[in-house]
């Protein structure tokens, strides 16, 4: 059970007003990433819905019962902190017991779930360590681990990823993932990073300066962004936004294509441009134009595909899969 | 933690060290600063009035106060060069790898935990005595006539003494400044053509400039009221040689119980001591923000 | 990094370093060694270095002094009542300052340091007379109260960088897996804090023993510890170099190893955190 409401929460220090009103509904078992920018606010709501800060006003409902002004231990929550925040004095063992053992729990039932646990999360080898003695991977799964063995209503994770190294990260993604489908629990994950959002997620928040600027699954938001935050913070390689006369025409102040909707032709088409750099990754290749008259455009193409610097190239952007967005950067 | 509660208990938690300290503070000051203003005379009793700034005027006109600044200053200096290039090179050594490296850093801060009064007396006495001091005997055995430390030279011979107290001070704290250098940095200045002394001038004394100011500002703190080692061996002669403020101050309260003149000079001192306070506050305090 | 030193240049900086090492820890050699001489051998020219009769003559006449025993406790009480004390103030106050600061924080911590740089001398005389006229005077009780005020900046400080270090995110932690405040004190923050509390304990002794401003000036008999019983061999007694030396060695050897044990902390603690 882990349903989670907000109702018209928000939060101010002093006067300055961190998160307006936020209406959010967390269904049970849903695993919700909260995404912007750095400073959007959105470790702030985490730790606001955990209660390690006070709401400035609105109510967290919490299974149904108005959680707002209890303490955290008491929401039924597990949190997974961005430097793990592993008790470095106990061992791997008495980190994962440790809120169990705060819960009063008998020795041997305390046991066998630190020992399920660790087994999950592979870790049965390093019980007696300490977290000093562990990698950056190893200490994560670890938090993990603390996190799981009191069976929370929901698991809070606040950007843990961010510093481990690229391909590790990949593997906990994955991980973290599958620990998803086994628990189904509810799982609430705060990232930077947009990939993490879109593989990971449910349902995808996406936020900025505070503001909750479109709620859906990582489809909708990639199919159909509400606004020009959304469009630009959502998929990789960004998409290409264009202004100016190229959008008039469309009439739309701005105009939105993915690199992947543009079709490239050595012949003819919309755009005419000039190829700058090419990234081949193999599968893919990047192709950043300067395209006349419209700006730096990136497009995708096949892996194989030949161009030079120089080269004068046509781009066309697929009709069915623009995006068209108002003077207030709303889509259209 | 941000949480209204916290804050109320914070506020409790603090307040018996606040209080105590401001207390500590406060009431001996303003006692020293009421005395200063008059004729008080332990030996007088009964006799005390107010008079003005007469004591601040005796005490600033005295030369023994002019001699006793002079003093200080040179003790205080004196000790500092000593010590901060003394510390400069032994942390460059120290900081080279080498065989029984740990072990010659105890042997170095060594001399830090020794109490000034026992420093005072083995110096003056084992090493620097004229007749059978090991000086004397190193001298003579070089064929030079053995020096009278403490009647020839008596404020140097106090510097010396001071100066071996802090040389491990000073060369700890800028042996760990020092270790805290990016290799990175040195390596970039050596693919960039830098010799060993252009690196030292250009890389390591920058870096080091912060932990030597540090040594400074906290060492004059200690060394202007340098009292013990000159209590043990020369009480302040021969004449006034090496009397400094803080011991002018200690034979005028307690010698000859001027307390009137001696406040007046305590305040005189603690100016002098906050003058650079005020420099190594702010010091720290820029610390403190990063 | 990895480029291997040079046997030849290992060779000329462990001759260069245990040379300067030897020089500048030899007075302390010296009067240790000292202090197993007869007092004919200590004064002897030229001077004996190793091949003396060692004898531990100096070490039971000093301990026979009727007096000594007293000036060692007085010591002892002297500097770690002033640290118990001096801690039982500061840990709450340190405590509060690391984990719930607010716009004053760092006026109070600059100010407390403020109090550290007013010289002794500055206060000698109203405290003289306050001691006096409270029968203070030459009693263990009042150096303990001076000596905690003295120190107190520092443990404060010492403290407080300690307790800064402790991640609030570990508290944090510890608060979402179901500790209450209590707990949250005895599994996580007392075992995180003690290191840190026992080298500020250690440091402060070590400072407190070896203070010779008030021990000098507000005891004579009762409560006068080493460094006063020390300063009463300046004369005539100072030419009995070995008792000197024996006792000089009784009352530095203690500080001098735990010295040695607490150097890593020793420099954050003697420069308040500006070097770490």
């Amino acid at each position: 059970m882990g349903s989670i409401t907000l109702e018209k929460v928000s939060k101010s220090f002093g006067t300055t007003s961190v998160i307006p009103e936020i209406d959010l509904e967390i269904n049970d078992g849903e695993f919700v990433v909260f995404v912007g920018p750095s400073g959007c606010g959105k470790s702030t709501l985490l730790r606001m819905i955990a209660g390690l800060e006070d709401l400035s006003g609105g109510r967290i409902i919490i299974d149904g019962k108005d959680m707002s002004n209890e303490a955290p231990a008491k929401r039924g929550l597990s949190m997974v902190f961005q430097s793990y925040a592993l008790y470095p004095h106990m061992s791997v063992y008495q980190n994962i017991a440790f809120p169990l053992k705060m819960d009063g729990q008998e020795k041997s039932a305390i046991d066998k779930k630190v020992k399920d646990a660790a087994h999950t999360l592979n870790l049965t080898s390093y019980l007696d360590r300490r977290p000093g003695q562990l990698s950056g991977g190893q200490r994560q799964r670890v938090a993990i681990g603390r996190a799981i063995v009191r069976q929370p209503k929901a698991f809070l994770f606040d950007e843990p990823l961010s510093n481990l190294d690229a391909a590790l990260r990949g593997n906990m993604r994955l991980e973290i993932s599958d620990l998803h489908h086994q628990l189904k629990t509810t799982m609430i994950y705060v990232t930077h990073d947009q990939v993490e959002a879109m593989t990971m997620a449910d349902k995808i928040v996406v936020l900025n300066a505070g503001r909750i600027e479109q709620v859906g699954s990582p489809l909708e938001l990639y199919k159909s962004p509400r606004n020009v935050f959304v469009a630009g913070f959502i998929g990789s390689p960004r998409m290409n936004l264009v202004s100016g006369a190229a959008a008039e025409k469309h009439n739309a102040t701005t105009l939105g294509v993915r690199p992947e909707h543009v079709q490239i032709s050595k012949t003819e088409g919309a755009w005419k441009g000039t190829v700058g750099v090419t990234e081949h990754l193999g599968s893919d290749t990047f192709i950043h134009v300067d395209a006349d008259g419209v700006g730096k455009i990136t497009v995708r193409a096949d892996g194989d595909f030949a161009t030079e610097h120089g080269q004068s190239i046509y781009l066309t952007p697929d009709p069915n899969r623009l995006h068209r967005f108002d003077a207030n950067g709303q889509a259209i | 933690m941000a949480t209204l509660q916290t804050r109320a208990t914070a506020r409790i938690m603090m307040s018996p060290a606040v209080i105590l300290l401001f207390l500590w503070m406060i009431v001996p000051l303003v006692m020293t600063l009421y005395f200063s203003f008059l004729r008080y005379n332990l030996l007088m009793p009964g006799t005390e009035e107010y008079v003005g700034f007469l004591n601040y005027r005796y005490f600033l006109t005295d030369p023994a106060f002019f001699t006793a600044l002079g003093n200080t200053l040179l003790l205080v200096g004196g000790t500092l060069l000593i010590t901060v290039i003394g510390g400069i090179l032994l942390a460059i050594v120290l900081d080279q790898p080498f065989w029984g490296q740990g072990i010659v850093r105890l042997l170095v801060i060594a001399p830090f935990f020794v109490m000034p009064t026992v420093s005072a007396l083995v110096w003056k006495n084992m090493l620097m005595h004229p007749v059978n001091g090991l000086f004397a005997w190193i001298a003579r055995t070089f064929g030079f006539a053995p020096v009278d430390w403490f009647a020839q030279v008596p404020l140097f011979s106090i510097i010396l003494i001071v100066a071996w107290q802090w040389l491990p001070f000073a060369t700890l704290i800028l042996l760990t400044a020092l270790q805290s250098l990016d290799g990175e940095q040195i390596e970039a200045a050596e693919m960039d053509g830098a010799g060993p002394l252009s690196r030292f001038i250009y890389l390591v004394l920058p870096h080091l400039s912060r932990a030597i100011t540090v040594v400074i500002l906290i060492q004059t703190i200690f060394l202007l009221s340098v009292f013990a080692e000159i209590l043990v061996t020369t009480n302040g002669g021969p004449g006034l040689q090496t009397t400094n403020i803080a011991y002018l101050i200690y034979s005028q309260a307690l010698l000859q119980f001027d307390v009137g003149g001696a406040s007046a000079g305590g305040i005189v001192a603690v100016i002098l001591a906050n003058i650079v306070a005020f420099f190594l506050i702010r010091l720290i305090g820029k610390n403190l923000e990063r | 990094m990895a480029r291997s030193v040079t046997t030849q240049r290992k060779l000329i900086f462990t001759i260069i370093g245990w040379s300067i090492g030897f020089l500048i820890f030899f007075p302390i050699l010296w009067t240790f060694l000292t202090s197993f001489k007869t007092e004919g051998t200590a004064v002897a020219t030229p001077p004996q270095f190793l091949f003396f009769d060692w004898t531990l003559e100096n070490y039971h006449e000093v301990q026979s002094r009727s007096d000594y025993g007293k000036h060692v406790m007085n010591s002892i009480v002297i500097s770690v009542g002033s640290t118990l004390l001096g801690l039982a103030l500061a840990i709450p106050a340190a405590w509060a300052m690391a984990f719930s600061p607010t716009k004053r924080t760092k006026d109070i911590l600059m100010w407390m340091l403020s109090t550290k740089m007013m010289p002794s001398v500055g206060v000698l005389v109203p405290l003289y007379l306050i001691f006096r006229d409270w029968g203070l005077l030459d009693s263990r009780l009042g150096l303990v109260a001076v000596l905690t005020m003295i120190n107190l900046p520092i443990i404060v400080w010492m403290l407080y960088t300690y307790f800064k270090e402790i991640p609030g995110e570990i508290l944090e932690a510890a608060r979402m897996d179901g500790a209450s405040l209590m707990k949250e004190i005895i599994y996580v923050l007392t075992p995180m804090a003690v290191p840190g509390i026992a080298s500020t304990m250690l440091l402060n002794i070590i400072l407190a023993w070896n203070e010779a401003f008030w021990t000098l000036n507000l005891t004579a008999a009762n409560a006068a510890p080493l460094t006063a019983f020390i300063a009463s061999y300046s004369s005539p007694e100072g030419l009995f170099w070995a008792k000197l030396s024996a006792a000089s060695t009784m009352a530095i050897a203690p500080i001098l190893i735990m010295g040695w044990f607490s150097q890593k902390q020793l420099v954050r603690g003697l420069t308040f955190g500006a070097v770490k």
